[in-house]
């Protein structure tokens, strides 16, 4: 199970930036600050560790009377969004209810996993959908040029095979991006560069999470 | 870039270089780009015409043409490069195209252009100063 401590962003956009050697670096911008800690979850109590954040600051009489006790409870202003990561006891430890994760838990040259929403594409075909290659164009072929071909057999199986692939709703799934750089981090800003691209339109939210695989790689990822 | 975030257009703005001189596409110019081979640094100067500028924000590029042994090179910086150590102009060029691509099929007296006088408006941030460097 991924036990790395993330924070929640929102995705301004993409931009580049210039290394010294004048190397263009494509980078997404996302705006971490005001990640505050708002409960814990312990073992004893709920039967797992996690810590709860919140992000994205919120007007206070757009807040639910149920949302704002809660935020009250943990002694931060009401915020849009509220997640939980689970994390290592000793990580827990480190941040205590009401204090802000800051957004220098990330140093440049890490790698990291972004976890998104990606744009909706609607329903698609199973050209774009499934990157299938379509039928021939010519040879006297006519009305059959982006179908998907047989879909089965006959008397056996007599049915359609579960999990063939055709054509249907598309995006606005959520999608990991794994292992990307960490280009920069702008901590008085509250913001973080990241190398390459990140699922998602702009000024949608999305998690950021130290990189699960590197973290096996050095065993770091124990309860 | 017409809904460019204050964000982005922040870090973009960073990056964006006060030293380089105006010039447009006609104008001659010398780019001092930096090359690094071997693990070591030096100075080339390309000296030619200014045939191309993208401007694009952060992305904005130039490119310079020059015909070095009867050979057209061409050679494409972006604009806010740290690789770009100095631009310098040394003359205007009086042209009616944005893009002078005809230039690459004319030669000799043909592909000359005719020279402006006069410079521009904003040279007096031209020169780079002490405290630039």
């Amino acid at each position: 199970m991924n036990l790395q401590l993330g924070l929640i962003a929102k995705k301004i956009g993409m931009t580049q930036i210039f290394l010294e050697d004048g190397t263009r670096v494509p980078v997404t911008v996302l705006a971490a600050g005001g990640n505050a800690v708002t409960a814990h979850r312990t073992a004893e109590r709920d039967g797992y560790i996690a810590v709860q954040l919140a992000f994205g600051e919120k007007k206070e009489h757009r807040a639910t009377k149920a949302e704002l006790g809660h935020f009250k409870a943990a002694g931060v202003t009401p915020r849009y969004r509220v997640r939980e990561f689970r994390v290592p006891a000793a990580v827990l430890a480190q941040h205590p209810v009401g204090a802000e994760v800051p957004v220098s838990i990330f140093n440049e040259g890490e790698f990291v996993d972004v976890t998104g929403t990606s744009k909706g594409k609607g329903f698609q075909g199973v050209m774009k959908r499934h990157n299938m290659a379509g039928e021939k164009r010519t040879h006297g072929q006519h009305e059959f040029f982006r179908h998907g071909g047989s879909i089965g057999c006959r008397k056996t199986p007599g049915r359609v095979h579960l999990g063939k692939r055709m054509s249907g709703h598309m995006g606005a799934e959520t999608v990991t991006q794994q292992n990307l750089k960490v280009a920069k981090v702008l901590a008085d800003q509250g913001l973080i560069l990241v190398r390459g691209a990140i699922p998602g339109a702009n000024n949608g939210y999305v998690l950021i999470r130290h990189a699960v695989k590197a973290a096996i790689r050095a065993g770091k990822n124990k309860a | 870039m017409s809904h460019r975030s204050p964000i982005i257009a922040s870090i973009e703005n960073s990056y964006d270089r006060k030293d380089i001189p105006e010039f447009r596409p006609g104008d001659t110019i010398r780019v001092h780009a930096r090359i690094s081979e071997g693990g070591k640094e030096r100075i080339q100067v390309f000296q030619g015409l200014c045939i191309r500028r993208r401007m694009n924000g952060a992305r904005s590029t130039f490119t310079v043409r020059k015909v070095s042994h009867g050979i057209g090179v061409e050679r494409v910086w972006p604009v806010n490069s740290p690789r770009v150590a100095k631009i310098e102009l040394l003359s205007r060029g009086r042209v009616r195209r944005a893009k002078l691509y005809y230039l690459r099929d004319l030669s000799g007296n043909a592909a000359r252009i005719r020279e402006k006088i006069g410079e521009y408006a904003t040279k007096n941030d031209v020169e780079p100063t002490e405290s630039d460097a």
